[in-house]
Formats: structure tokens, sequence, C-alpha cells
């Protein structure tokens, strides 16, 4: 019995990391030319993704409780906005700046947790809402293209390349150049996030409430759960990671404009279902995330590699992955209900 | 308070709009007992517990608990927990997605030193509490990978470690098969000679007469009495739940049937069953007959129905409808076959709330028609006006939406639906529950006013004497399973013997 | 009071007096400005076509008015919404006008095939886009804006592909036809007024709308009735995605182009809101056509309002998503529990005091 009731979500996990491994090894055979088997190109899925795996934390936490917060993407615009009018044009430190944006990522995942927790309005309405108005203040703040190079501090530390220890992985690239592999600071940042979140969902009391919240609503509140402060506190923790995401993201493309990470939300979302969270609630963990951020990142590798083809072609890849995972979703908990 | 008593309740009362549904209830649970509750739908058993439990409030009477001084009153269940009242509900309340460990914690987990969850001493702790209660389980697997009974086992741990002088158990047993429910009774037996005193209430004789040492009846929101177990037998019970005095039945006979054998047959079902619901059962009706289908709550009258009628697919055996063998798929195919249903649960499953009355009358009569065929307005003005006028609705106007109705006036509502569809054979599921006397005789009359025109009625009603007024058959169900039909000697005496089953002598 | 209260309890109070309020905001604009004070209403005819701030509404508005049909339709049977809507538009349009200029090719005179097996084919991509999402949410039990979400990113990223990336111009008048005028009035009026007559004809002659309903309000209940519940969610979804390649054909044909990227940007959002401002719960059940078509012109209303006001189109969205917020939060039971409870204590101390 418990062998087999080792149930359907170790199952989900184990067919994402089996997806990334087959999809990996295809990239490696197919592009090897093209240096698709250097460590590098594994890094560098983490150096562009950085942002990505810091907003798949926090959609986790949400989705743990049986919500969704599709404002993703667009706070992340809002983000990078403040912070380029903020060290470009106004001249504020960058590490204030950065303070300033957390800050105001908390204050909306405030607003956004008091309407889905104390109100009971529907999530999507709610970070629909918040996805407009947070595009729509992007483009209140400046309609430009801009560009981050005059802010010293923050260029340098985006700069940064921190080498991978003891040549591990070095090559020498056509022009006989001894090339080491490294990473940037802000994927430090993030794989950061990625460790405190899996503890405090592992450990700490807020962390299971989620479970139990997504559990089942009901049962957490009569067993003496705050489930509205505990649903508010999980928006809080998804846009203040959203907004650590969006200076990783701003630290990577060093650029802000209105149409910044437009269908951000769908990665985000498609990394934690692919990942292995219940759309539903109450099932998954980071771990899962980071494999699904992984396997978003190289889908728009290989695009990327391939030269040829158009770069829709890796959101529609991306939307299909998430299509077939929620099905999965779908027809695992059918039989579950089938099984009793 | 005497000695050996954990909880007195005092001349309870309580109303729901427009019903008394506690008058003057009074309750005594003693140190180390089993004490069943019982009575029929609507009898109070849930509105008294939910009084103790703090989720309903009770307008006067008083608890009191041992131990603590002064009437106590609870505001939610957490703070009846608090004060030592755990309940354990039929589905149960716990978090099927974390592990047994922590459902057993949650809320009051273990902490380390730095603050975090100290899973280590969880995990000890909870293996001693399931070794305690004997519970070979692994604590650290998720609850959804045990069965029901082990959930409801953990659940009741939880509750026990809680430190409950009091543990409610609200129908822990109907999801459970026989071999699972006694398991559930060794545990109960032990936390018995633990000193605990458990409230247990079910709509199963035989589990009340196998764990139960006293017996509290409630009728429509009276105390009937508390009896001890041995000094009230089965026949006993069940005519104190229904309200009448055993010796007395007798003496009431109905008027005699015709009988309608030589009918032609209209229903003919071999070995229909409902996984979990009701084992295979055969069931034949006749034109123009009133068969009643009787039994307990939870017996299986209502799903026997429902897997006539297609809301529940059968998974076994043939039915045959006026001669011809047919498959039921779906309540609309049921409709072409000229059936039709009126459901208990009113408010699931019967009324449209947001919709007009007139509306919802029409409602069966249009999807017979399909989406094409709309009634002209005319038309459904016409059939919503007969129906109010015939059935007696009382409604501010055929527009009123249907949730601003009183209960026995949706009720008519929706019986007026179904014979707008002018069907063969109507499936009654408590029509008259909530209804008043006279609306009740309507009913009644209407009924075999409908058997005369030569439909077939199968009537569920959970008070035997207006089944014996208008049935010329009853089907008796038990614990999911149809035992027998009563055709002769139709009495009450006879009914209720048969619906209390083994050992009523 | 109480006439207050039965005046606010009216169906169509909520778009009507939206509707009002944007109207005054406009006088007093106007007025503030300078200008004649109900230039607002003023129409003209100008080079042979009608010309005015209302017209404009009027045309404008016509996307979002086809949207909120089968909007309207899908909230009230599935209580969820089909944010979608615009990717499909812009799928629909690109499919068209790929298939009247060939694949590849970015600019193009001559029709490849007949204008109308183009634009029947933009309209099946809608129905099938529809279908697409309807068996997710029917048969599937997927909650409905987790469905939609797959399409949402998909569609516009299909319809970039089968444009090859490339914004299609079809350079031949008789593709403007669903975008400029017949006669004096613009071509988009009629289309809306078509889509609306028609859907209000199907909604009159059948029982669709009972049907809807009452599928909305109680599923199980619906379905002892005798009512395929999960027929109709999907019928509802097609009918939703059917309105989309009809908004995405007037929306491409307006600029005679498919731009994959643009067309029905944040339509979705106009859609959602045009139901809300009509007086619909957003949490199904009942429903109101004519409601949820004024509210379509109330939020073009809005944007043409911010547009004269000289609020940019990319900055109208912070405005429409507050405005969503409130009408959401207000039907929100937590906050009409509220009320209640504060009116009650009113009455108790009037009643004491």
């Amino acid at each position: 019995m418990k062998k087999k009731s080792r149930n359907s979500n170790t199952v989900l996990l184990f067919i994402t990391i089996a997806l990334f491994v087959v999809m990996y090894a295809v990239g490696c055979i197919v592009y090897k030319d093209k240096g698709f088997t250097h460590l590098q190109t594994f890094l560098n899925i983490l150096i562009n993704n950085s942002g990505l795996l810091c907003v798949a934390c926090g959609m986790t936490c949400v989705m743990l409780t049986g919500g969704i917060d599709i404002s993703v993407g667009s706070l992340i615009a809002l983000d990078c906005m403040l912070l380029a009018v903020g060290m470009e044009q106004v001249g504020i430190h960058p590490v204030l700046m950065c303070l300033i944006v957390l800050a105001i990522g908390i204050l909306f995942g405030a607003v956004q947790g008091f309407f889905v927790g104390y109100l009971g309005i529907q999530p999507f309405i709610v970070t629909m809402a918040g996805m407009f108005f947070a595009r729509g203040m992007t483009a209140v703040i400046s309609t430009a293209q801009l560009s981050i190079n005059k802010a010293t501090f923050f260029v340098n530390m985006a700069n940064i390349k921190l080498e991978v220890p003891f040549g591990i992985g070095a090559y020498t690239n056509r022009k006989g150049k001894l090339q080491v592999p490294y990473i940037r600071l802000h994927v430090v940042i993030a794989l950061l996030v990625l460790l405190v979140i899996f503890l405090v969902l592992r450990y700490t009391k807020f962390g299971r409430n989620l479970y139990a919240v997504g559990g089942n609503e009901v049962s957490a509140a009569m067993m003496g759960l705050n489930v509205k402060k505990t649903k508010m506190q999980a928006y809080i923790l998804a846009s203040f990671l959203c907004s650590i995401g969006g200076i990783c993201y701003c630290m990577n493309a060093m650029a802000a404009s209105v149409t910044q990470a437009t269908g951000f939300e769908m990665d985000a979302i498609a990394s934690s279902v692919i990942g292995g969270t219940l759309l539903t609630g109450g099932v998954g963990n980071v771990i899962g995330s980071f494999f699904g951020v992984l396997i978003t990142g190289t889908i728009s590798t290989l695009v990327k590699t391939n030269g040829k083809l158009l770069s829709s072609w890796s959101s529609i890849a991306v939307a299909a992955l998430l299509c077939f995972f929620i099905v999965l979703q779908s027809v695992f908990a059918l039989m579950k209900k089938r099984a009793k | 308070m005497e000695k050996n008593v954990v909880l007195t309740m005092r001349g309870i009362s309580m109303t729901f709009p427009g019903v008394k549904a506690l008058d003057n209830v009074d309750f005594t649970l003693r140190k180390g007992e089993i004490h069943a509750l019982m009575g029929e739908n609507g009898a109070g058993k849930s509105t008294l517990i939910k009084c103790l439990t703090g989720i309903n409030a009770f307008e006067s009477g008083e608890i009191h608990v041992d131990g603590i001084s002064g009437p106590v009153v609870n505001h939610s269940t957490l703070d009846a927990q608090k004060k030592g009242i755990s309940t354990v509900y039929q589905e149960v309340n716990l978090c099927p997605n974390l592990s047994v460990a922590e459902n057993l914690f949650i809320g009051r987990e273990p902490k380390t030193r730095i603050g975090t969850i100290d899973w280590k001493t969880m995990t000890k702790k909870s293996q001693k509490i399931m070794k305690d209660l004997s519970i070979d389980i692994d604590v650290t697997q998720n609850l959804e990978n045990y069965s029901l009974a082990i959930q409801q086992m953990i659940a009741i741990a939880r509750a026990v470690d809680m430190e409950s002088k009091v543990l409610i158990l609200d129908e822990p047993t109907s999801s459970l098969d026989d071999n699972e429910v006694e398991k559930l009774f060794v545990l109960m037996r032990r936390l018995r000679a633990q000193g605990v005193g458990i409230i247990f209430v079910t709509h199963f004789l035989e589990q009340v007469y196998a764990v139960c040492d006293r017996i509290t009846v409630l009728r429509n929101g009276q105390l009937v009495g508390e009896y001890p177990i041995e000094e009230l037998p089965r026949v006993k019970l069940v005519a104190a739940m229904m309200g009448k005095d055993f010796d007395d039945l007798a003496a009431i006979k109905t008027e005699d049937k015709t009988d309608y054998s030589k009918a032609p047959l209209y229903i003919e079902a071999k070995g229909l069953s409902h996984k979990g619901t009701i084992k295979p059962f055969d069931f034949e009706i006749h034109k123009g007959e009133v068969v009643g289908l009787t039994g307990l709550l939870g017996s299986g009258r209502t799903e026997l129905a429902r897997v006539l009628y297609g809301a529940d697919k059968t998974q076994s055996g043939t039915m045959k409808v006026n001669g011809k063998e047919v498959k039921i798929n779906a309540p609309i195919e049921a409709m072409n076959l000229g059936m039709g249903l009126l459901p208990d649960d009113r408010k699931a499953e019967g009324i449209i709330q947001d919709l007009s009355v007139r509306e919802n009358i029409i409602l069966a009569l249009q999807a017979k028609r399909g989406v094409f065929k709309l009634l002209p307005m005319s038309k459904q003005i016409e059939i919503a006006d007969k129906y109010i006028e015939l059935l007696q609705i009382k409604t501010a106007s055929r527009e009123t939406l249907i949730k601003q109705l009183s209960g026995g006036n949706q009720q008519k509502v929706i019986l007026g639906r179904w014979l707008a569809t002018d069907p063969e054979f109507l499936i009654l599921d408590e029509p008259t529950r909530g209804i008043d006397v006279g609306t009740k005789t309507e009913i009644q009359k209407l009924v075999l006013k409908l058997a005369k025109e030569g439909k077939s009625i199968i009537f569920i009603s959970s008070e035997i004497e207006e089944m014996l007024r208008t049935c010329s058959r009853m089907a008796v169900l038990r614990d999911g399973q149809k035992v027998g039909e009563i055709t002769e000697d139709l009495t009450q005496q006879h009914v209720m013997a048969e619906i209390a089953g083994g050992g009523s002598k | 009071m109480s006439k207050l209260k039965k005046l606010t309890g009216r169906t169509l109070f909520l778009p009507i007096f939206c509707m009002l309020l944007v109207m005054c905001a406009n006088i007093i604009y106007d007025a503030a400005c300078g200008n004649f004070a109900l230039n607002f209403f003023t129409i003209s005819i100008q080079n042979g076509v009608l010309y005015g701030r209302l017209i404009d509404i009027l045309n404008r508005g016509s996307e979002i008015a086809i949207l909120a049909v089968g909007m309207t339709l899908v909230v009230s049977a599935s209580a969820g919404t089909d944010i979608s809507v615009g990717s499909v538009m812009s799928l629909a349009a690109s499919f068209c006008c790929m298939l009247l200029a060939g694949f590849g090719v970015s600019s193009t005179n001559e029709l490849q095939m007949p204008l109308i097996v183009g634009l029947l084919a933009g309209v099946l991509m809608g129905c099938l886009c529809g279908t697409f999402n309807g068996f997710l949410v029917a048969y599937l039990d997927i909650q409905p804006m987790v469905a939609t979400l797959i399409l949402y990113s998909a569609a516009r990223a299909i319809g970039l592909l089968l444009c090859n990336n490339l914004i299609v111009y079809i350079r031949n008048d008789s593709y403007a036809v669903l975008g400029k005028f017949i006669g004096p009035v613009p071509t988009p009026i009629l289309v809306a007024a078509a889509c609306v007559i028609i859907a209000l004809i199907v909604l009159k002659k059948t029982a669709l709308g009972l049907y809807i309903q009452s599928v909305g309000i109680n599923k199980r209940a619906s379905r002892i009735a005798g009512l395929n519940s999960r027929k109709i969610i999907l019928m509802c979804y097609i009918v939703c995605g059917l309105c989309a390649g009809i908004a995405g054909l007037v929306n491409s044909s307006r600029i005679t182009s498919a731009d994959s990227n643009n067309i029905g940007l944040s339509y979705e959002l106009d859609a959602i809101l045009a139901v809300a401002l009509g007086g619909n719960s957003l949490g199904g059940g009942k429903f109101n056509l004519i409601g949820s078509i004024i509210g379509a012109y109330t939020i073009q209303a809005i944007t043409t309002t911010l547009l004269a006001v000289g609020v940019s189109t990319d900055v109208a969205p912070v405005y429409k998503a507050i405005i969503v917020i409130i009408i959401v939060a207000v039907q929100a039971p937590a906050v009409k529990d509220y009320f209640s409870r504060q009116s009650a204590k009113r009455a108790a101390a009037k009643a004491r005091g």
C-alpha cells in the first residue's frame, strides 16, 4: 500500500526531472558543434533565468495556497523601470533604489493579498487587475526605452563574474583563448532565494501553514490556523520575491521598457506547474520549480541556439508543456477520485 | 455537578427563522461512557452538537463542563477545543496533503531552539500517540495515503491528544466498511476505558447496540428521553425516533389496497447497484402503483432511487422500462422515458436559487423539449400559473425568485416542475419534509390522484404513517441494501420491525 | 432612502449610472476647456461620413461589445473568465491574413483566395480556440482562467508563427470592408450591432439563456432537471471564441493588416470589465447581455475620454484596473456582509434611540 501510494506527486516530479535531462541531452547531441555541451551553456541558462527563478519561488508559495498571481510580469517591468529611472535619471543610490523597489513589492503584495485573503475575491481577477495596474504605472513613469549604464555601482555589481573554481568545465574557444565558466552575482542571489524559500517551506510554521491552507481550507481553519492572514502573507511573499526577481532581471537585462517581461507570468506559472505544484494547491516545492525553470530556460536556449526558429516557438512550447502538465494533473485527480 | 459527569446541557433552546430547532433539551454525559445521540432528520441532533461546539449560538439554557466553574459558552470550535470538547466529523477535517505527524500537531508544532519546526520530536511524539492507540502506521507518510478509517482514527487521535474530556463523533462511520468500523470501535472502547466521554451520532442501529452504553433520543427538536441501552430494544428505539408508542401502533390499520400485481409492469430492474452507496438490488413497479421505500436515513433509500433515475450511474444489472431494455446514463435519458425525480436535498439539487418561480417550474419541461423549442412566454405563464394554483404555492408573483420562498413552497415548485413534464413515473424523495400538516395531506392526496391516473410513484419518507396512507407496497432498506418487501400486513408495527432488522423481537 | 434602494436595485442601474458619469465628466471637461459643453454629443457629417466623439466611441467600442457577448455567457455558465480573447483575436486575424496573402508574404495587393474564405477561416480559428478552452474547462474540470491562460500566451505566438514574425499588410480595398464605412456609417458599428442582435434573438427565441443561467447557478440541480452542463459550458466557450474571432477580423480590417503583437492587446481586461460594469456577477449565474453591451461602450467612453484628457493608451489600464477592483470588491460577500451589518446596527440604534 505504501509503495503504490508514494503517489502521483512524486511521479510528476520524476517526469519533470527526466524531461529536463532528456531535453538537455537532446540539445547536447543536436547542437554539439554550437557549444551546447559546454558547462557555460548550462550556467547561461541560470544567468538568463535568475529573475524567473525568484519569481517562480514566489509563484509556488501562492499556488500552494490554491491561488495564483499573474501580475508578476508587469511588476518586473515596473521594477526595472523604477530602477532605470531612479538610478539613471534621478540619481538615487542603487542600494536605496533596490530597497525602494522591494518596499513597493511588499506594498503591492499586501494590497493584492488583502483583496484575495480578506475580501475573498478570486485571485485571478485581483492579480489580473494588478497586472494591468503595474504595466500602466510603468508607462506612467516612462514610456521610453531606457538602458542602464551610468549607475556605476549597479553596473559593476551586474558585471561581476564569479568563475567556477579549479577550472572545472574550462575550455579553449575558437580563438584559442581559455574560457573559464562563470556565473553572475544575481544567480547567487536567486539561488540563495531558492534555498531560503526551501527552508521556509519545510521548517517554519508559516511554510507549513501554506500547505495546510492549500490542502483543505476548511480543515485548516478548524485546526486553528488563520487562513485569511496566511493567504495575505503568501501574496506579500510572492510580490516581494517578484521584486527581488525584478532586480535580478534588471541586472541581466540592464534595460527597461513598458513591454518588458510580457508573458513572464506564463513562464513563472509554467515553471511552477511543470515542477509539480498542483493548481488546486497544497502540493509542490521549490526544488520542482527549480527544474521547471531549467526546463523553460532550456527550451528558449534550444530555440535560440537553433537560430532559424522564431522566438515565438519557445512560448508555444512552454504553453504546450503547461497544457500537458495541467491535463496530467487533472487526469491524476480524476483517477484519485475514481479510486475512492 | 454530579460525580462522574463530564458534561451537562440543561434546557437548551434555539430557533432558526420560523423553526424551533431545539426546545428545552437536556443532555448528560458521564465519564467513560459512549453515549448515542439518536433522531431522524430534523430532530435536532446536529443543532445540539453545534450549540455545544460553538458553531450555533443557543438562546437559552446552560452548559456545564467538568472542571470549569460556571456555565460555558463556546464561540467557535477552537474555543470548545480549549475547554476539552473535540469533534470529529463525518468528512475528515484534516489536510490530506500533509503527513500524519503534521496533522496531529498542526497549530502546535514542537519547535527547535531557533524557532524552526522540530520534525524529529514531532515524529517521535506522533509515533508514541499512534502506538498508544495501537494504530500501526508510518507517521511520516501523507494522510491521503491511508484509508478513510485510519484518517478518521487519526482525527480522533488528534482530538484525544489535545486532552479532550468530551469527544464528539458525528457520523464517523458512514463511509467505512464493516472491518474499518470494527477497528474504530476498538479505539472507542479503549478511550472509554481511559475515561473519555464520547458522544456518538450515527444512523446505524447495529452500531449503537454494538458499542454504546446509553442512548438519548431527540425528535422534532425535543427530548424524547435518555435510556440505558439494555432498556431500549431496537424496535422501541425506532418507535421513539419516529414518535410512536410501539404498543399503540398495532391499532392503526390502513384501508385495503388494490392489488396491482395484474397491472402492466412499468419498471423491471435486476441487480442494479452503485459502488459505495447501494448494493445490487431488484426492483419492479407496476403502472398506477405507489411503492414506498423505507428505512432509516442513510439506509440506501435515496441512493436506490437515484440509481433508477440515472442520477448515479449503475455499475451492474439490467433495467427494463415498459418491457424494453434501456440503459440510463444521465437524468435527461430517464426523463425522456417519462421519469422524474424530486430530490431530498432541495437546496443542493432541487431549486435554482436565482431563477424565478416560473423559470423553475418550466425548467424540466424545457430541458425535455430541447434548446431550440422554447416554450412561448404565454405558455410558460399558463403552466406556471396552473401549478401555482394547483399546488397553492404561496408566492408574491410568478416572477419572484425561488430563494425568497419558504421551504415548503420551494418544494411545491419543484413538484410542479415535474408535474409539468407529465411523467409516467415519479420518484418523490422526502416530498413533505419541512412542510406544514395541511400541505402534507394535500401532497398525499395528490400522490393518490396521480396513481389513479395510471402513473407509477416511488414515495420516500421518514414518516411511516404517511407512507402507509399512500403506498400499496413497501420496500425496506437497511445499511445500503434492500432487505425485503412488505406487501401484506402493512402496519406501522410490522414496518418498524422490518426497519429495525435482526434481534428486534 | 427606499426609493434610492429601488433605483440601485434595478438590473441596469450600474451600467447606465456609469455611462452617465462618463458623459458628465466629458461635459465638465469640455466646459472647463472652454469648448462647447455638449461637444461630446455633437454628430456631424464630414467627407460623407458621420463624425463626432459619440460616433467614435460607438465605432471603437465595437470589438469590446462583440467580445462582451461571448464573455457574458462564459462568466455566467462557468463562473470564470476567458482571458485568452485578446490573443485569440490576434490569432484569428493573423490566420485570415496569412491565408489571404500567402505564407511568408508581408504585403500583398492581390488576394490569394476569395475574401470570404479568409474571413470564414479566421472565424473558424476563433471557434477552434474556444473549443479548446471549453474542453479543458467543461470536460477536464480545470479552472477557467488557468485553462484559458494557455491560449492567452500561445495564441499570439502561434499567430506570429503563421505570419512568419512579420506584420502582414493586405493592401486591397476589399479587405477593409469590415473596418471602414458603409455609406456614412462605420462598418464595425454595424458588425457589432449584428452580433448583438443575433445574440439577443437567439437568447430570446431559444431556451439557451435559461440553460446557461441554470447551469451557472446550480450545476447539480440542473443535471437532475435534465440539462447537460458540460455541453452547455463547452458551447459558451465556443461562442466566446467565435466572438473573439469576429472581433479580431474587425480590428485587423481597420488597419488592413495583421499585427500579431498588437491586435487585441489588453482587450481581455476591457471585455471582463464590460461584463462587470454591466452589473453581472463575476461569480456566475444570472446575466444581462444588454448590461454588458452598455458596459462595453462605457469602457470605450472611458478610454476615449482618458485619451481626450491626455492620458496615453499605455496608462489607461491603470484606471480600468482600479475600476474592476472596486466593482468586484463591492460585490464581494465579505464587503456586502459588512455593510448589511452596519445598516442593521444603525437600524438597531434607531430603534433604541
